[in-house]
């Protein structure tokens, strides 16, 4: 009881340490405030779109940004605004289910590398070596390739480059970890292998792979958008910002409002993910801080 | 350093293997069996019994493999859409994406080393926050966007540059700009910071006490230290450029090997997935590893490890 207590209070007074070192990085700040309103709005944004994001209005079609389309509309007469905020939620469901899935492959690859070592290690290392020959971008466009388009399949897409950065960090991690003290007690009380890692080594070794995690949420909106620009993404009518965009390419001369504001969309998101996986990075490991 | 060497470049043996292997195998398991898809619509049951003979598909997989390989390096595979063979059809396209990244990395190099030298020599000043301002949504902006962006305003407003094609040098500037720009946003991140760590050791501060002018002593015994790990960097980002050539190539028309695989996506065109996907990852490979052979021969610290 009294130990469990304990366990309580240290991890709240970690939580403030760490709440009160972000709070001194004022890019930290406004990027948590960016990504929290993409978040809201993806969260409630369906409710809250001036306009259907899908309902085609062809009386209306390419009208400059006015003050009933603050956004402009596009060649189907549907508004941008409200194409832009249901983009956000396509972006985040997307994003989020890609990282966690990633997250949780590479938590268990670099751990068993981590913990077990020897030749397990070697073998996991080399299987992500060939990953990571691949530039980011191809290796999704080959699995979107033979999986198809649609939603999950950019989930798997993603997920498989993202996998290996998550599994070497997690495993330079747990080396680090496992030669404290405490693991060795726990060893010596009998533990199991399997105990260990979960209960004693991995709690530690999250931080590095919280702040891999938020830069990641920035690279796998670019690359939904990319995929999307390419006609890999989502299937139509669903809004997606690098959809958006390809279509827009074909309008830059007579409808250039098309390709300004779901661009700015994605840039501000992924600078808010990128603000805030910095300001985490030397808020977790103020060791490491920018020299 | 020569057992670095031999052991880098033995490396290469199984990364080969396996990329080789995972290109042919991801694309043996494509849904629709490839050869239904090369019948096309309305093809019998012995149609396709005839493509598999004729394609080798009704061999054992390592055999299939094998041949795949051989193929490559004989030129005998052939696209399934132009009937043509891949080698011949990829070769000029190659270039085509080499010329882009190698201008890019001209444009990410000087650009970005300029930004990080002027940033770190006048830290904190409005020069830095300028410069990484940049750095910071550079490193954000999708690269097809900025591609976007540069063709409203070269192409369509100011009307001084082509917005696609590749005739001569003036087309060649937009699709280098869209990849490099990126890319020196983060050469200049990292030029800044290695230039703060260069400045601040004791060899700087002595040289300074000894009176030697401070401009010499940036360029000449600054700036020569802190470029090693912006070489690497500068290297590294090949790969980064390679992945952004593919969406370049998309928005310019500019013809390269990564329009040619999204083309043969939409074809289904899985031999040229199978092809183009692996020679874009070779060259990866190759310039990461001769990058990192580099860094050890300029670094003598890091022979020994």
């Amino acid at each position: 009881m009294d130990e469990n207590k304990n366990e309580k209070l240290e991890r709240y007074s970690t939580l403030r340490v760490v709440l009160r070192r972000m709070k001194r990085n004022k890019g930290g700040i406004a990027g948590l405030i960016v990504v929290l309103i993409y978040f809201v709005i993806a969260v409630i944004g369906l409710w809250i779109v001036p306009y259907h994001p899908d309902e085609p209005d062809f009386e209306s079609a390419l009208m400059p940004p006015n003050p009933k389309h603050p956004f402009g509309t596009d060649l189907f007469g549907r508004d941008v605004l409200s194409r832009v905020i249901a983009g956000a939620r396509t972006s985040f469901t997307i994003s989020i289910f890609a990282v966690a899935l990633a997250v949780f492959i590479g938590l268990v690859i670099g751990t068993i590398a981590g913990y077990v070592g020897g030749w397990v290690d070697e073998v996991l290392m080399r299987f992500l070596d060939i990953f990571m020959a691949f530039p980011e971008i191809l290796l999704a466009i080959a699995i979107v390739a033979i999986l198809g388009p649609g939603k999950i399949n950019i989930v798997i897409a993603i997920a498989v480059f993202s996998f290996p950065s998550f599994a070497r960090i997690t495993r330079a991690s747990v080396i680090s970890v496992k030669s404290n003290d405490y693991v060795e007690a726990a060893k010596a009380i009998g533990e199991s292998d399997m105990s260990i890692m979960l209960r004693y080594i991995l709690p530690n070794a999250l931080s590095p792979v919280v702040v891999q995690a938020t830069l990641r949420m920035g690279t796998a909106i670019l690359t939904i958008s990319s995929l999307g620009f390419l006609g890999l993404g989502v299937k139509a009518p669903e809004a997606e910002w690098g959809t958006e965009l390809a279509m827009a390419r074909s309008y830059l001369e007579s409808a250039p409002w098309l390709s300004i504001f779901p661009g700015i969309a994605i840039v501000l998101v992924v600078l808010g993910f990128n603000f805030l996986g910095d300001a985490l990075n030397d808020a977790l490991n103020p060791r490491l801080k920018d020299r | 350093m020569r057992s670095f060497i031999i052991k880098r470049l033995l490396l290469l043996i199984p990364i080969f293997f396996g990329v080789s292997v995972l290109c042919f195998l991801i694309l043996y398991f494509i849904p629709g069996v490839p050869a239904k898809i090369i019948a096309g619509e309305g093809a019998t049951k012995e149609d396709i019994e005839n493509i598999r003979v004729v394609f080798g598909l009704d061999k054992p997989l390592y055999v299939q493999y094998l041949r795949f390989l051989r193929g490559i390096f004989t030129g005998e595979l052939r696209s399934i859409k132009s009937g043509e063979s891949i080698l011949k059809e990829i070769a000029p396209r190659y270039v085509g994406t080499i010329q882009l990244a190698f201008s890019s990395i001209i444009i990410s190099s000087t650009l970005g080393i300029l930004l990080g030298v002027l940033a770190a020599v006048y830290k904190n000043s409005w020069i830095d926050n300028l410069a990484m301002a940049f750095a910071l949504i550079g490193a954000s902006t999708p690269v097809f966007w900025l591609g976007l962006l540069l063709i409203l305003v070269f192409a369509v407003y100011l009307k001084v540059l082509p917005s696609g094609g590749r005739e001569g040098f003036k087309s060649i500037i937009l699709p280098a700009l869209t990849l490099g720009l990126p890319s020196s946003a983060i050469v200049a991140r990292l030029t800044r910071a290695s230039m703060l760590d260069a400045l601040s050791q004791d060899y700087i501060r002595t040289a300074l006490a000894y009176g030697i002018p401070k401009r010499k002593v940036i360029f000449k015994y600054a700036l020569k230290n802190a470029l090693i790990p912006v070489v690497t960097v500068i290297g590294l980002q090949f790969g980064f450029l390679l992945s952004g050539a593919v969406l370049t190539e998309s928005v310019f028309g500019w013809p390269g090997v990564g329009r040619y695989i999204v083309d043969a996506v939409f074809s289904r065109d899985y031999v040229v997935i199978e092809v183009g996907i692996l020679i874009t990852a070779m060259t990866f490979v190759l310039v990461n590893t001769s990058v990192d052979l580099l860094y050890a021969v300029l670094d003598p610290r890091l022979r020994k490890g």
